[in-house]
């Protein structure tokens, strides 16, 4: 039903697509994998009429089309569900789901007939924990999703386009994901797939397109490849086993909480010890971005002690070595409109020592920062790029505890091992590290001790190398155990 | 400096237009006297800088600037002597007006655009009710020294001006404008946002202490001098390039756009045009400046690396 051939794109001169083949059938998942900056987005922003091709050709049901607009694209009944979505807030879910086309009775909006429609999709849909009227803003990031999908649906969309749909997921959301999508497939729906996340590649598509510095490398049967082929197609070599080594030795105490408590968390004990990765497991909601924060001093712990302080604002967090590389790069991590070089050296300048600029080219190639260009503003930077920056940004005031909450969440394969070795090189030299992990198999491959969270308790601790399983079942709390 | 580019350019153009119509602005007393004149606007628009690249406004240095001359002639009143002591009260009363605006900013957490504007209202009514409409006393002549010698102007324009470049260097200057770009990253990376948000609340309201100094001996004394500045001042650091909501710019382009803005009204003078559009045509900068700041050309500025093209959106 949608075929693409000889896709080309250019951006000022700099070629990001050229020569991309894309084929897909009706009720077909189709996963598009490839590393960040492989032109993924690109190829779906030119499906979506958002960027015009320089190249090739684009068929839906045989007929040419030339998208010169998004309204263009839609009328064709493509529908693109970005990352960030495009809901607002203050309205409710079906003046959403009818933004700018609202059906009209007698010179006024027809709620009735809105709301009507919108809950015959929602229940098509089987989402029954929200409806028509419910502020979009009451909602969590799973239920906007289903929003969004509805919205599609009603635009009788054939070709769904989902952008990593799972990136702001947790993990039993992701569950719900499933569904959604193979009830699309059911509806004889094309869906497109972006995602890093193998796992869901296998568990969902039917086929899998590989991009690589924006040519196709190849279209195959998803049941025809292993994960370890699909890697290797998408970085071109081997990422032999994923992870780096675990830690021979382990230092001694860098950080010891006994009782820690504040209004999200309570009876926290927990030790952060030189040379080791303790990962935290946990559902969304479950306190682990407020279980770094606290420790870090943003949002401090009101009870218990703790040692070497128990930091009242971040200020004495950093003063006691602590760092924090934030769930959310952009709204937390980084200055978007600044330099790498400023953004390096923001914690230093904040805490008032000496910044050395010398000393930024050499903290960047340690990063692994390719290219290592100190002028660039981040926002320029591809994900995996920016969090090498925010990680730089720590690593100049040399912290003893350095806390990640999810590290890798939007970055591609290659940055991800790059950050996964740097990681573990921070714990050889001493750095107490704790991993906030929604993904199991990252949780999982990098500690060497996972803690589960659970409704701000600490539920449980495992060794490494616990089955994916065994962490689930801490973190839902199921009676099993 | 790269950024400054565009206002340079626009800067050099319409002094070349001035000096075809009036071939003595080429001499150095011709341009020096040019210089003096946009002297106090430049020094607001440095402190203004200072503000808005933190992502607030400060809309009280216009009736700043006025309190400052009025209070200067009442104290003063023509003695020679009270001359100095006079001055560092100036400059006292400058940074505790600056300080207000910054603390209820910063701590009662009222948008800076309300804090300012209440405290625009609060001095034109105290002038007002102090004066009566109109001051009494007088500047001294050591006083007027300052804005009238073409000397002293520059200098204190140059004090200033490179004092605003270094600070804006130090780790004040870049805390600030991560702070305008990303006030969370900022405080999550340990700066200390209310304090460096309030320095340069502060740090605006010398500048207009200043920049009153200057125009007390340049224009005299009336309780109208500092009248519309504030805008002149926002007008000249959006011209500059600066982006009204913090987190970009830099401040040799925000003085660059003062002395565009001077020029600018110079050259209309020069070709007779009526006094009465100086606002009208300041409106207009204004808003072509913030609209060719919203259309900025993609190449300027596009990103060389190969393939990290999408991460732009």
């Amino acid at each position: 039903m949608l075929t693409m051939t000889g896709i080309g794109k250019s951006f000022f001169g700099v070629r990001v697509l050229s020569g991309v083949d894309l084929a897909v059938v009706p009720g077909e998942v189709h996963a598009i994998v490839g590393e960040n900056g492989a032109g993924k987005s690109t190829l779906m922003k030119i499906l979506a009429g958002v960027h015009a091709h320089d190249e090739g050709t684009i068929e839906i049901d045989g007929r040419r089309v030339s998208f010169g607009h998004p309204l263009e694209a839609q009328r064709a009944g493509v529908a693109i569900i970005y990352q960030e979505f495009n809901l607002l807030p203050e309205r409710t879910v079906s003046e959403n789901v009818f933004l700018g086309r609202e059906p009209i009775r007698r010179g006024l909006v027809d709620r009735t007939a809105m709301d009507t429609a919108t809950a015959r999709l929602l229940a098509e849909l089987g989402e029954d924990s929200f409806g028509p009227r419910q502020l979009v803003k009451r909602l969590s990031v799973a239920q906007q999703q289903v929003v969004e999908i509805v919205k599609a649906l009603s635009l009788d969309a054939r070709i769904v386009v989902m952008d990593e749909p799972t990136a702001a997921l947790a993990e039993h959301e992701v569950e719900l994901l499933y569904r959604l999508v193979r009830r699309l497939q059911e509806r004889g729906i094309a869906v497109l797939y972006i995602s890093h996340r193998l796992r869901e590649v296998f568990d969902l598509s039917d086929h899998v397109t590989v991009i690589k510095d924006g040519r196709l490398v190849t279209t195959v049967a998803t049941e025809d490849v292993t994960s370890e082929d699909l890697v290797r197609l998408m970085v071109g070599r081997d990422l032999n086993g994923y992870f780096p080594p675990r830690s021979t030795s382990v230092g001694e105490t860098r950080l010891q909480v006994t009782g820690g408590g504040n209004d999200r968390l309570h009876d926290i004990d927990l030790k952060l010890n030189a040379g080791e990765i303790v990962g935290i497991a946990g559902l969304q909601g479950s306190g682990r971005s407020e279980l770094a924060k606290a420790l870090f001093g943003a949002e401090p712990f009101t009870r218990g002690e703790m040692t070497p302080v128990r930091p009242r604002s971040v200020r004495e967090g950093i003063r006691a070595g602590v760092g924090l590389v934030t769930e959310d790069r952009k709204s937390e991590g980084l200055a978007l409109r600044q330099s790498v070089r400023d953004n390096a050296l923001l914690v230093t300048r904040a805490m008032g020592r000496g910044a050395r600029r010398s000393g930024v080219r050499e903290l960047l190639e340690r990063v692994r920062l390719t290219p290592p260009r100190e002028e660039q503003e981040v926002r320029y930077l591809s994900g995996g790029n920016q969090q090498k920056v925010v990680l730089a940004k720590w690593m100049t005031v040399a912290p003893k505890v350095l806390l990640f909450d999810e590290p890798t969440r939007g970055v591609d394969v290659g940055a991800k091992a790059a950050i996964h070795d740097l990681m573990r090189e921070l714990a050889e030299d001493g750095v107490a590290i704790m991993m906030i992990s929604s993904e199991l198999p990252e949780l999982i491959g990098m500690s060497d001790r996972i803690v589960v969270l659970r409704e701000g308790r600490i539920a449980g601790t495992l060794p490494a190398g616990s089955s994916e399983e065994a962490v689930m079942s801490l973190a839902a709390g199921e009676v099993s155990s | 400096m790269k950024r400054a580019l565009p206002i340079l350019a626009v800067l050099a153009v319409l002094l070349a237009a001035i000096a075809i119509v009036n071939p003595f602005f080429l001499e150095p007393a011709g341009f020096l006297s040019f210089v003096r004149r946009a002297a106090p606007l430049v020094i607001l628009a440095a402190g203004q800088y200072l503000v808005i690249v933190s992502g607030e406004f400060d809309l009280s240095v216009g009736s700043l600037v006025t309190v400052e001359v009025v209070v200067a002639a009442r104290l003063i009143d023509g003695d020679e002597a009270a001359t100095w002591p006079v001055l560092a009260l100036l400059i006292v009363l400058g940074l505790f007006v600056g300080l207000v605006n910054g603390a209820v900013t910063t701590l009662l957490r009222v948008p800076s655009f309300i804090t300012t504007l209440g405290m625009m209202l609060v001095l034109s009514g105290a002038v007002f009710l102090w004066t009566g409409g109109a001051p009494r006393g007088a500047l001294s002549q050591a006083f007027r020294m300052f804005g009238r010698q073409t000397g002293w102007a520059v200098l204190t324009l140059v004090v200033v001006a490179v004092a605003a470049v270094l600070l804006m260097r130090a780790n004040f200057g870049r805390t600030l404008i991560a702070i305008g770009d990303n006030e969370r990253a900022a405080a999550l990376s340990g700066v200390r946002v209310t304090r460096v948000r309030l320095i340069a609340f502060t740090l605006s309201g010398v500048s207009a202490a200043v920049a009153g100094i200057l125009l007390g001996g340049f224009a005299g004394v009336s309780a109208q001098v500092g009248q519309g500045l504030e805008f002149q001042a926002i007008t000249a650091v959006v011209l500059g390039g600066v982006v009204l909501g913090g987190g970009r710019g830099t401040v040799i382009a925000a003085m660059a756009g003062a002395l565009t803005l001077e020029a600018l009204f110079t050259l209309l003078n020069l070709y007779g045009v009526s006094g009465a559009l100086k606002f009208t045509v300041q409106g207009v900068v204004l808003i072509a400046a913030v609209a060719a700041g919203a259309i900025r050309l993609p190449f300027l500025d596009a990103p060389k690396v190969k393939g990290d093209a999408h991460a732009v959106s």
